[in-house]
């Protein structure tokens, strides 16, 4: 495989001449060649099966989308660095050399084309999880300045101003907006609460109706709990980025305010990467469970809650299909949480023709939304969703991750469909019954 | 000394050792490279989860079984490797020479025939996947030299042991023993290290699945 497969100029970021740059993301991929990686880097076979399970090959059917293909930098830097014959290789001259040219031409398929879906892993003979080797390589590329400059913006933007979203003083501002829009009180910066409530850009700049969503579910358990104008970023796009040392600062301020706060609970609203980085990511920081203090997901939350009598909802009686986000389901087990609830709320399931953990991606996940320049490549992976949410027949398409509907959004908007996305947390709040004599 | 003799004897335990050492090693370095992360708090099981995984990748999950390319390298993958190591361990004169250069034990050997149909398999399998190599622009894309060594390597021994299975021409079982000492050299430098490190890579992943409580 060589550079030219991959198109030449790409973004970069910041003016460091391309020796340092090379050596920049040595020292980040050094950084990731743990036991996992290596037992990976050693044992593919290279038999190409993974590109039979990524959208973005299946609906191009262009080679360089094999997804293994995506971290040769990584894989090369292994084997010049750290391989068991790393220094055979070099001693004769034989060890794979990094360039600025190579890291710069893989940047499309190592950030516009991989959602970190981790679908390919269930087809690998070796199981390999290529979406975390491909994580790991975004370090190295973060470091030496080879991201879309779009996510580079919004990484900027997570790390001197708080959040993608803005400042502190700019979500106090919009949690009063949402208050005065629909009428409800939204506990913020209380001292003392049993639950810590995070949000996502998404829901403070378009979905706000989640919003009002959680906060009424979590006063109808009559639960303490509170939002926070210096920890209420619950997406990390450090870890989407690469940039580890922002991954672990958002990351570590949220568990320092629900322990400053007293909480038990960090709650995650309808995200899928946050919910992979604070609840799976947690322990490259933190060794071993946190005392007294669990993170849990509004998806899994509810289910709990709706398995315990404690949430009963109006019966829709409606045709629904579900898309799986992939962070949350076949990297996050709660496929099963997910359909309590839609069977709680009284939807006819119709799933899509791969549902579950073998569902296909938005297409927008792992960062590939927020990079503009990879529009009509995640256009393509939309018409494949397009198809079999169509297929079903179902008269309503619901999602459980907010990145998932703004991702399918664009993709209506660009093609003209006109099916639109439900957030799963809204549909429960909005058929909330008081008394479950009502319930029917 | 004869050729056939240093071949069987010096050339024979300078090769066995070159491998189990570079093998050794690699694997030494592969599974103590870098930091080790703790892991997040489980739901389910990780040990679990790895005999899961495991198990789990030896027959594509049926979301794939509308891919034919899924089922075409699966059926490749398993004719070679089987028919390999039903050659590899009961050919009638590997039985022999397991028994006297290696354990000390003997076991029942394949009959010719099973011999022949092993065979069979093993080079359907291999050239099968070795020319995919060549006309899939996927496996093209990604396919290193070494793969193609691996693959010509392998069925160059596979194929002097046939040539050498009558034991009729000492020069036949010569060339043949050679290569497979050559082999053997090469196997810890190369992607035939996959032999010791699939199980590692579905236990890892496994592990990992079990410990989020999914099926990976």
């Amino acid at each position: 495989m060589t550079a030219s497969d991959a198109p030449k100029r790409m973004d970069r970021q910041g003016d460091a001449p391309d020796t340092a740059r090379v050596a920049a993301a040595l020292e980040g991929f050094l950084a990731e060649f743990g036991p996992r990686a290596s037992i990976y880097l050693n044992a593919c076979v290279r038999c190409g099966l993974c590109a039979e399970a990524c959208h973005f090959y299946l609906e191009t059917g262009e080679a360089k989308y094999v997804p293994i293909g995506k971290v040769k930098p990584f894989e090369d830097a292994y084997h010049r660095t750290t391989g068991a014959f790393a220094w055979l290789m070099r001693a004769v001259g034989m060890a794979p050399r990094l360039t600025a040219a190579e890291l710069e031409a893989w940047e499309e398929l190592i950030y516009d084309s991989c959602n970190l879906c981790g679908r390919c892993t269930e087809v690998c003979p070796m199981g390999i999880d290529i979406a975390e080797l491909v994580a790991e390589a975004r370090h190295g590329m973060y470091h030496a300045g080879f991201v879309p400059d779009r996510l580079a913006e919004i990484t900027r933007n997570a790390e001197s101003r708080h959040s993608p979203f803005g400042t502190p003083e700019d979500f106090r501002r919009t949690i009063h907006a949402i208050e005065g829009e629909f009428g409800v009180s939204l506990p913020m910066d209380k001292p003392k609460a049993d639950l810590l409530l995070t949000l996502a850009p998404g829901d403070l700049e378009e979905h706000h109706r989640s919003v009002v969503g959680l906060a009424r579910i979590l006063d109808h358990l009559g639960v303490d709990w509170t939002l926070s104008s210096d920890a209420f970023e619950a997406t990390n796009f450090g870890y989407l980025s690469g940039n580890r040392e922002l991954q672990a600062e958002l990351t570590v301020r949220l568990v320092d305010k629900a322990k400053e706060i007293g909480a038990s609970t960090i709650l995650l609203p309808e995200c899928g990467h946050a919910w992979t980085a604070a609840r799976w990511e947690l322990s490259r920081w933190y060794d071993g469970p946190l005392e007294g203090l669990r993170i849990r997901h509004i998806v899994e939350y509810l289910a709990e809650a709706v398995e315990s009598g404690k949430l009963r909802f109006r019966q829709v009686r409606e045709t629904a299909t579900f898309h799986d986000p992939c962070q949350q389901i076949r990297r996050g087990g709660m496929e099963r949480a997910a359909r309590v609830v839609l069977a709680a709320l009284g939807f006819d399931l119709r799933e899509l023709p791969d549902h579950g953990e073998t569902a296909f991606c938005c297409g927008g996940g792992g960062g590939v939304l927020s990079n503009a320049r990879a529009e009509p490549l995640r256009l393509r992976a939309f018409e494949l969703k397009r198809r079999q949410v169509e297929e079903t027949g179902a008269h309503r398409f619901v999602t459980s991750c907010g990145q998932c509907r703004l991702s399918f959004d664009r993709g209506r908007a660009a093609t003209g469909w006109d099916k639109a996305v439900e957030s799963l947390i809204e549909i429960a709040a909005e058929n909330l019954v008081e008394d479950t004599r009502d319930a029917g | 000394m004869s050729i056939i003799e240093f071949l069987e004897g010096p050339a024979w335990k300078a090769s066995a050792a070159a491998f189990l050492i570079f093998a050794g090693w690699r694997l030494v370095v592969i599974l103590t490279a870098g930091r080790r992360h703790p892991g997040a708090e489980p739901i389910g099981s990780p040990l679990l989860g790895a005999v899961g995984t495991t198990l789990r990748h030896f027959v594509p999950r049926p979301a794939f079984w509308r891919r034919p390319k899924v089922w075409f390298v699966s059926l490749a993958g398993y004719a070679f490797h089987l028919g390999l190591f039903a050659v590899l361990l009961f050919a009638a004169p590997h039985v022999a020479f397991i028994r006297d250069h290696i354990l000390g034990l003997e076991w029942a050997a394949l009959p010719r025939w099973g011999f022949i149909v092993a065979a069979e398999f093993a080079f359907a399998g291999l050239l099968t996947l070795w020319v995919r190599r060549f006309v899939d622009p996927v496996v093209r894309l990604v396919s290193r030299p070494d793969d193609h060594i691996a693959a010509g390597l392998t069925f160059l021994v596979m194929l002097t042991g046939c040539m050498a299975l009558g034991e009729q021409s000492v020069a036949l079982r010569a060339i043949h023993l050679g290569l497979a000492e050559l082999w053997l050299v090469y196997f810890p430098f190369s992607s035939l290290m996959h032999t010791f490190t699939w199980v590692f890579s579905r236990a890892v992943t496994g592990a990992e699945a079990g410990r989020r409580g999914v099926h990976w």
